[in-house]
Formats: structure tokens, C-alpha cells, sequence
């Protein structure tokens, strides 16, 4: 399988080497026999070729033109359903368009279809889905693999090649974990970076669209893209976007890598403690200065998260009410009952124990001892980070503790699924632009991910050490 | 002055505090850019933010925060230059969001006072806790299906400022006072139209009883009071009910009460125990906000004169009594009027007295009667002063002044046509009053005689004769003063 890049794509389209219809078609035909992954929670071939009709009438020079693009299903689109993976927005259809997906448009691409996630962004394996688990493209016959989650279905779609480029978004490692699972690269940016306006809420703090891809060049043209200051996100960043992929460079001469020491944990598997010493190796090389660093307060990362992630999502998800859209309940004779069957009918097991954990950590008599707490202890997570980042230029971790394991694993248990985050987490919390991207393999020949995390709005460091990881890696 | 109450068995006094809700003078909603028209057809005037569709985020408007610093400062309030929105969490069918975003631990504005003037000249400072800035619900129509409940968002995100007080009021009249000066001071800032009868200004009353000199007793609060007639009624009941329950032995029980406006009982909604949690947490999706002093101050410049201040200023201009005064700054469009009046002719500012008189009897009276207002009184301040210009220099009398009001009144003639059409000039003539005196002394000689004989009063009836001769154009003055003369020369 000799995936396309996107760069060389836009070239090809250019030399009119290939045309868009020819290079659709040919996407078109591989989702069409990969259908058994269940990447897809909305896939219309008539809906792709009608944008394939009206962009061959347009004459204006675009970015993106013509390049099948994969939305995860949790952006709201005007010309295709919006489920965010629930029940409870089964059949909806909004009437505007979110701020990543109209950039993307306004630069000529093609949306291919909506892709399968875990409910509502909740969950490490794209299995709370109400639409059925995606199953990892690098699966055996034998044996289905999770894609990681929650943002699965893009990762999957990029690694089964139904599309150039796919957007996630990343709360607590949605974007990092299912790239690493599927061998792609995944890039979570600034917090702030994307506007978050049309993107279902999960936690409004943490939330962060981004970018799934076949290579760091690539994903460098895609983040261009989606990125940018929007007046309708009061979270939105007022920065300049700089050409990323313009300004790539791979000499990282003289540069600093810190490597924390709370990352290395037990039970890690021999193989991703090797590729993290290989990566180092390779920066070495590079002459870049390895600097220990401490991020004492990481232990405390992952119970913050799941405090604060289910508080927020506790609240953002009381507008799925059955009163304006999505679905209702049929057994109703009161007000309280049709909260109570909308809900309890509407949601799924993973998204109902999110809104419990989230309604008691805010509830009167635990709200000091839990949220409050959570929030000064993230203070303290984002406090190392920006000490380390006094002593070093990036920091190079694994992204996830294992490879994709079988799709079934860990699914009775919420708390081994949530162990799944161990080493994005952190970053989220303190904001940060983190990137996976496929580094070696475990013993199974499953691909694992490394990961670079940059100082804020420093998404060019990440892609500059990226890049040069991935050229020295092949 | 003695506040307290008698009960059966002690005397009670009632210890009151007002949750006000002023619903912010801005053409868009607080985070949305919705309309706030009043009585617009339902749900016209919902945005995809107001509706709580997916993915939408609220942005706040910088318009309702200038108008609520503005009140902050008419109430003598501190402004906070840090304040965050925080989600009040709760479900109801008319609650898009699942969640009020309001202002909890931070909010905007902290600790105030407003002086309220009793009629005897003393005043009372009620101080004032905060005020935040919150959105407005929705409405539900329970009345418009039988089966049904149907959900208005017109007014969804509409921005509210929440103004609390201490509980520093002791009588149902002080809180009309409180609520009728908190309504003149926005109306004066234009931060609130202050119209009760649309629901733009509503209060929750919070009220318990104690003995004088106890410790506060245990409250109730009446929810969603839209009248100050309502507030004093569910005051006076409740107080009551809470005292009838004391006095009998039993406690109160910490309830949330609903007024009935047709029975005039209160009744509780829900216990303590039924109460909600809120859940409060900072909205993650707006950051704090953040004043400078910068802009406090820029927004300061643009304080209009308030009722105190202007009632001052009245007092020292144009020396008029204090309750001439207050009756005058009470309303902002009473002040406009008599600012108007009084700048329309520079010589009716030595006649300062006559112009209030003339504003809160005369026109007061014709426009209660029509039931009008100021704001569409059929007379303008240009042509009450012309009418006031025509008594202060003697061209009509006062008594005549009243009929060419009510003539200006319904015809929307100027006093001056009125009077030029009608001929009602007064009489100055000295030559003239003398005959018409004469004639009255020489068609009355009994009653002169009886007058020489000491009958003093009977000069009020030589008086009207002559007044009924001269179709009452008469100067008084002259007249008065000519018939003297002539009762003693005849001696």
C-alpha cells in the first residue's frame, strides 16, 4: 500500500497530473471496500461527488482543492449529520457550519464523510460509540485491535488511506493516542489555537481540534489551515498563524530536548522504553542537548483530569435535554420523566458515568475537596511545565503506554481505559501543542508513537522536531 | 418612628431584604446578538447560542457590562475589576443550556447603599450587598394546549443585573421605597427601563420576624414579585403568617414562596431540603473579566446627575423645599419635564415654586385623570411656561390659568391662543375695577352697612361680586386693595 501524501497530492492535482474526480474516485472506491472498519458514522458517495461537481466549476485558485478530507463527527456540518457518537443526536442536522470545518472548505477540500468516535469525545478505544467500534486497520484477521479513541475513526481513516488528512479533536490525548494506535500522525496544537466554535462540547477548557495525517509535512499544511483567531470562541487566540510547512526545518543544532523522569513508569513495555531511548539517540545526533527534567506534580495528572474533563462535561451535556433537537424519549408524562428516559435512553454507559463523576465533584459539601482542589493542582502541572521549558526547547515522551490492543481489552474496566492517557494528559491540562507521530514498533509489529510537546503556541518547534525524527527514522 | 407590629401576644418587627432583578437596557442579549424587544412573537428572537445548540459558545457583550458598571456607580458601589461568570446548573424546559450563566464567588459590582427620604425629611441608607450580571431564562406556556407546555426563548439570555441588599429594611413601605428608588437611580443612569409591568424589574423579597433586639429569625423568600402593590401585600401576609406561626408556638421553616396576586397569600414552592445545587463552577468557556480603572473611569464620565444630586442641586438653584425637590428628582421624566419648563424662559427661574406647583398638582392631576404620563403629556414644557410666564406677570390670573390648562389639555392649543381667543386677559385697569366696585357697593347697601357694623368677613363677598362682574379677570390684588379703600372712604 503506497499511500499518497498530501504534498505530493496538491502537486499532482497542480501539473494536472491527476485530476480531483480521478483522485476521489480513487478514495471513494477504498472506503467503499474498507467498510467492514466501521470508520465512517456518515459516508454519502453522492454527497462526495456533488462537491466534486461544483468544485470543477470553480476557477479560483484554492489550498486545499480537491483533497478528501475526513471530519470527525463532532464537528457540526451543514451538508452532512452531526452525532457526535450519541444516540441523543441521532438524527441531527445542524444548520451552521463549526470554524474548522468552513476552513477547510474555503480552501477547496472534500469532506469524504463523518468518522466514528467515542461518544461524545469520552473513551480511549472509539467503543462507546453508539455507532459500533471501529476496528485499527492494522488489525489481523484474527485478532481486531482498537484504534485508540476518542477520535478513532479519523485516525483509522488516515490509516487505511480513505482520506489526505482527517480532523480530530483531543481533550486528554484524543487526537496523540488513536495516531499512535494507528501509525499516522496526530497533532493536538495550543489550547486556543482552533477556534472551538461547532465543535460539541466535551470539556470546554481542554478541547482542542487538530489534525491527523500521513506525515509531518502534511500535517504542518493542515494545521495552517483550521487554525485561527475566531471573535465567537472567548477562548480563541489572538496570534498570527506562521507557515508552518514554509518554515520547516529539520536542524535542530544546539537545541534542547527535556526528557521527564515521572514518565518513565512501571509496567511499561521494554519496546516503548527503547523507541523513547532511540529517539533520544537520533536528537543527540542532531546535536541537540538532553536535559533531565522534573514534572513533579504528573502523578497528579490523571485523577485531575478525570475531575475536571466529567465536571465540565456534566454541565455541557445538560443541553441534550429532549426539549429543542436530538432525540426524546417516548415514555413521558411529566417534565422530570422526560429528562430522565431522554437521558437515561439517549446516552450511553461510558458518557453517564462522566456526567456522575462530574455532577458529584461539583456537588455542595465535595466541590472544595475535588474541583476546586483539581484546579489548583493543574496550576501546578501547567507550573512545571513552564519551569521546564525555562531549561529546555521541547520535551520527547512516548504518547501512549502500549500499542492498540484488542478491541474487547479493557472495556469492563474504566479505570485501566483511562491509564490509556497517562502521558497526553498532562499536556492538556497545562494547554500545550503536542504531536504523535509513528516511531518503531512493539513486538508485534504494532506501531508506537512518540511524542513532542512544545512551549505554547510553539507549534513550529513540535513540527521542526518532528519532521526531523520522522526523515532520520526512515 | 415606631416599625414594629403587634401580634397577639409581643410586639414583631419585620426584618426584610430585596433580591432585584433588572433586566439590562442593551439592544442585544448578554451573550448573544439576539434582540431583546419586548412582544416580539415567540421565538423570533433566538440565536443558534440562545437555542444551546451544539458546539455554540456564548460571547459576552461588552455593551451590558458598561451598563452594569454604570449602575455599580449610581449606587455608590464598589466596581470589581476582576469578576467570572459561573454556571448555575439546573434543569428546566426553558433553560436551554441546562444551566444559567451568572456570577457567583466574583461578581462585577460588590458593596453599595442607596438613601431612601421618608416625608417627615429623615432619610435611611439600605446598603446593597452586589450586584451581578446573569442571563434570564426562557418562558414556559403552560395555558396554550392542554396537553402540552410550550417554550418561548425570546427572552433566553436576555441580560439581568441581580442587585441584593442587606437585610436593613423594616417595613413594606421602606421596601417600596427601596425598589422605587433603585428604579428611578437606573432609570436616571438609562442602564434599566424600569417598566415592572413587562417584568423588566422584578424582586425576590426575603423576610423573616423577631422580637426587637433578637437575633434575625429564620427566612422565607417570595419569589418574582413585578409590582411595588404586590411586594407590599406578599410583606404585610407573610410577615403575618410567620408571626400567626410564632405566636402559636411553632418555628418557620426555611421555604421558597410563591405570592398569589389574586388571593393575596404567599405559599411555599419548595423547603430547604428540596432545594437545588447549583453546582456553581466558572464557565470554561468565558475567561474572567477584567476592568481597568481606566475604563471604570471613562465610563464614570458618562454618570448623568443622579435623583440625590439633583434634588440638591434643586434645593440650592432654585431654593425649593426638600419635598418639593424629591417630589421632582423621583422620576427622571418629572425632572426632564420641569428642566425643560424652566429653561424654556429664563425669567421663570425666579418663579421656580410656581413651576413645581404648577407640574405636580395641575398637570399631575389632568394627566392621572386621562391616565397619561409626562412622557405623553398633550401640554409640552414650552407651553406650560408660556402659561406660567402669563400668571407671574399678571395677564391672567392663577384661577383663570387652571381653565386655559384644561383647555390646553384636550385642544393642544398654547395658553397664549387660549387666552388671545378668548379674551381672559385679566382686568389691570384701575379705572375699570373702581367702576365695577362702585356698581357692587351701590347694589348692596345692606351688606355695607352690616360691614361698617363690623362684619369684616363680608369683604369676601364684595370681593366675588365684582369678581362674577368681571367674568373673575379681575386682578385679585387690585381688586382687594381698591374695595378697601373705598369701604373706608365711604366711612
Amino acid at each position: 500500500m503506497s499511500k499518497l501524501s498530501l504534498k505530493q497530492t496538491l502537486k499532482d492535482l497542480d501539473t494536472k497530473k491527476i485530476s480531483i474526480r480521478e483522485l476521489n474516485q480513487d478514495y471513494l472506491k477504498r472506503i467503499k471496500e474498507k467498510e467492514n472498519l466501521n470508520v465512517f458514522i456518515h459516508f454519502s458517495e453522492e454527497n462526495v461527488l456533488k462537491q466534486i461537481d461544483k468544485l470543477e466549476k470553480d476557477d479560483s485558485p484554492k489550498k486545499l482543492k480537491g483533497i478528501p478530507i475526513a471530519i470527525k463527527d463532532l464537528f457540526c456540518t451543514k451538508s452532512m449529520p452531526t452525532t457526535a457518537a450519541s444516540k441523543i443526536l441521532k438524527n441531527f442536522n445542524p444548520t451552521y457550519e463549526s470554524f474548522v470545518t468552513q476552513k477547510l472548505l474555503d480552501e477547496g477540500s472534500i469532506f469524504v464523510g463523518k468518522t466514528n468516535l467515542d461518544e461524545f469525545a469520552m473513551g480511549s478505544a472509539t467503543n462507546t460509540s453508539f455507532f459500533g467500534n471501529t476496528i485499527n486497520p492494522l488489525s489481523k484477521e484474527d485478532e481486531p485491535l482498537a484504534p485508540g479513541g476518542s477520535s478513532g475513526g479519523s485516525a483509522a481513516a488516515v490509516a487505511a488511506d480513505l482520506c489526505l488528512g482527517a480532523t480530530g479533536t483531543d481533550t486528554g490525548g484524543s487526537i496523540r493516542q488513536p495516531a499512535s494506535f494507528c501509525g499516522v500522525v496526530g497533532i493536538k496544537p495550543t489550547y486556543g489555537l482552533c477556534s472551538r466554535w461547532g465543535i460539541a462540547a466535551f470539556a470546554s477548557s481542554l478541547d482542542q481540534a487538530g489534525i491527523f495525517s500521513h506525515n509531518v509535512e502534511d500535517a504542518s499544511i493542515l494545521l495552517q489551515s483550521i487554525a485561527g483567531f475566531d471573535q465567537r470562541d472567548s477562548t480563541s487566540a489572538k496570534v498570527d498563524i506562521p507557515n508552518y510547512f514554509e518554515n520547516l526545518d529539520d536542524d535542530l543544532n544546539g537545541k534542547t530536548v527535556g526528557i521527564p523522569k515521572e514518565y518513565s513508569i512501571d509496567g511499561i513495555p521494554m519496546e516503548i522504553s527503547q523507541i523513547w531511548e532511540d529517539a533520544i539517540k537520533i536528537l543527540e545526533k542532531k546535536g541537540v542537548k538532553i536535559k533531565n527534567i522534573s514534572l513533579p506534580h504528573t502523578k497528579y495528572a490523571l485523577p485531575t483530569y478525570y475531575i475536571i474533563a466529567p465536571a465540565e462535561a456534566s454541565s455541557n451535556l445538560a443541553r441534550y435535554d429532549g426539549v429543542k433537537y436530538g432525540f426524546r424519549s417516548d415514555e413521558i408524562d411529566s417534565l422530570d420523566e422526560m429528562y430522565e428516559n431522554t437521558r437515561a435512553q439517549g446516552f450511553g454507559r461510558e458518557v453517564k458515568r462522566r456526567i456522575l463523576i462530574g455532577t458529584y465533584v461539583l456537588s455542595a459539601g465535595y466541590y472544595d475537596a475535588y474541583y476546586l482542589k483539581a484546579q489548583k493542582v493543574r496550576k501546578l502541572i501547567s507550573d512545571d511545565f513552564n519551569k521546564a521549558f525555562k531549561e529546555c526547547d521541547f520535551i520527547v515522551t512516548p504518547t501512549a503506554p502500549s500499542a492498540a490492543f484488542p478491541l474487547n481489552e479493557k472495556q469492563n474496566d474504566p479505570i485501566k481505559m483511562y491509564l490509556n492517557d497517562v502521558f497526553t494528559v498532562p499536556a492538556s491540562l497545562a494547554g500545550l501543542p503536542g504531536i504523535s507521530i509513528p516511531f518503531g514498533e512493539d513486538k508485534n509489529n504494532l506501531p508506537l508513537g512518540i511524542q513532542i510537546l512544545g512551549k505554547h503556541f510553539d507549534e513550529q518547534q513540535v513540527f521542526n522536531v518532528a519532521t526531523s525524527l520522522e526523515r532520520s527514522y526512515e | 418612628m415606631n416599625n414594629l407590629i403587634k401580634g397577639e401576644k409581643h410586639d414583631w418587627e419585620m426584618v426584610i431584604g430585596l433580591e432585584i432583578h433588572a433586566q439590562v437596557k442593551s439592544n442585544s442579549k448578554l451573550f448573544s446578538s439576539s434582540s431583546t424587544k419586548f412582544g416580539s412573537s415567540p421565538n423570533s428572537q433566538v440565536s443558534l447560542v440562545d437555542a444551546a445548540m451544539p458546539g455554540m459558545l456564548p460571547v459576552i457583550n461588552k455593551y451590558c457590562v458598561e451598563q452594569a458598571v454604570k449602575t455599580g456607580v449610581g449606587l455608590k458601589a464598589k466596581i470589581n475589576n476582576y469578576s467570572v461568570f459561573d454556571r448555575k446548573n439546573y434543569f428546566y424546559a426553558d433553560l436551554p443550556q441546562g444551566y444559567q450563566i451568572s456570577q457567583y464567588k466574583y461578581p462585577i459590582v460588590g458593596e453599595g447603599k442607596v438613601t431612601i427620604d421618608f416625608k417627615d425629611g429623615t432619610s435611611k441608607d439600605i446598603r446593597i450587598v452586589r450586584l451581578h450580571l446573569e442571563q434570564d431564562a426562557g418562558k414556559s406556556l403552560h395555558d396554550q394546549n392542554p396537553s402540552k407546555t410550550y417554550v418561548d426563548l425570546n427572552r433566553s439570555g436576555v441580560a439581568l443585573m441581580e442587585i441584593v441588599s442587606e437585610p436593613d429594611i423594616r417595613t413594606p413601605e421602606e421596601a417600596g421605597m427601596y425598589i422605587s428608588k433603585i428604579r428611578s437611580i437606573l432609570m436616571y443612569l438609562d442602564t434599566c427601563d424600569g417598566n415592572m409591568q413587562e417584568g423588566s424589574l422584578r424582586a425576590d423579597v426575603n423576610i423573616s420576624v423577631r422580637k426587637p433586639g433578637d437575633e434575625y429569625g429564620t427566612r422565607c423568600e417570595i419569589k418574582n414579585l413585578n409590582s411595588i402593590k404586590f411586594i407590599k401585600q406578599a410583606i404585610n401576609y407573610e410577615a403575618k403568617r410567620q408571626i400567626e406561626i410564632l405566636e402559636s408556638g411553632g418555628s418557620i421553616e426555611q421555604n421558597t414562596m410563591l405570592f398569589n396576586t389574586s388571593t393575596g397569600k404567599t405559599r411555599p414552592m419548595r423547603n430547604k431540603e428540596e432545594a437545588h445545587d447549583y453546582r456553581y463552577f466558572p464557565d470554561p468557556d468565558l475567561l474572567p473579566l477584567e476592568i481597568s480603572e481606566e475604563e471604570i473611569g471613562k465610563i464614570k464620565l458618562t454618570i448623568p446627575d443622579l435623583p440625590d444630586e439633583l434634588k440638591n442641586k434643586f434645593i440650592e438653584t432654585y431654593r425649593l423645599s426638600n419635598y418639593d425637590a424629591s417630589v421632582l428628582t423621583a422620576e427622571k421624566q418629572t425632572s426632564d419635564y420641569f428642566n425643560e419648563t424652566i429653561d424654556s424662559d429664563l425669567e421663570l427661574k425666579n418663579h421656580a415654586k410656581i413651576v413645581v406647583n404648577w407640574i405636580t398638582s395641575e398637570l399631575f392631576s389632568l394627566l392621572n385623570k386621562n391616565n397619561l404620563d409626562l412622557n405623553n403629556s398633550p401640554v409640552s414644557p414650552k407651553n406650560l411656561a408660556q402659561l406660567i410666564k402669563l400668571i407671574s406677570t399678571n395677564e391672567i390670573s392663577g384661577k383663570i390659568a387652571k381653565d386655559v390648562l384644561e383647555d390646553m389639555f384636550s385642544s393642544g392649543k398654547t395658553a397664549r391662543q387660549i387666552v388671545d381667543e378668548k379674551g381672559l386677559q385679566q382686568v389691570t385697569d384701575q379705572d375699570e375695577i373702581e367702576k365695577v366696585i362702585d356698581e357692587v357697593i351701590a347694589e348692596n347697601p345692606k351688606m355695607v352697612e352690616q360691614y361698617f357694623a363690623g362684619k369684616d368677613k363680608l369683604l369676601g363677598f364684595f370681593v366675588g361680586q365684582a369678581m362674577k362682574l368681571t367674568k373673575g379677570k379681575a386682578n385679585p390684588k387690585m381688586l382687594n386693595d381698591i374695595l378697601k379703600l373705598k369701604l373706608i372712604k365711604k366711612n
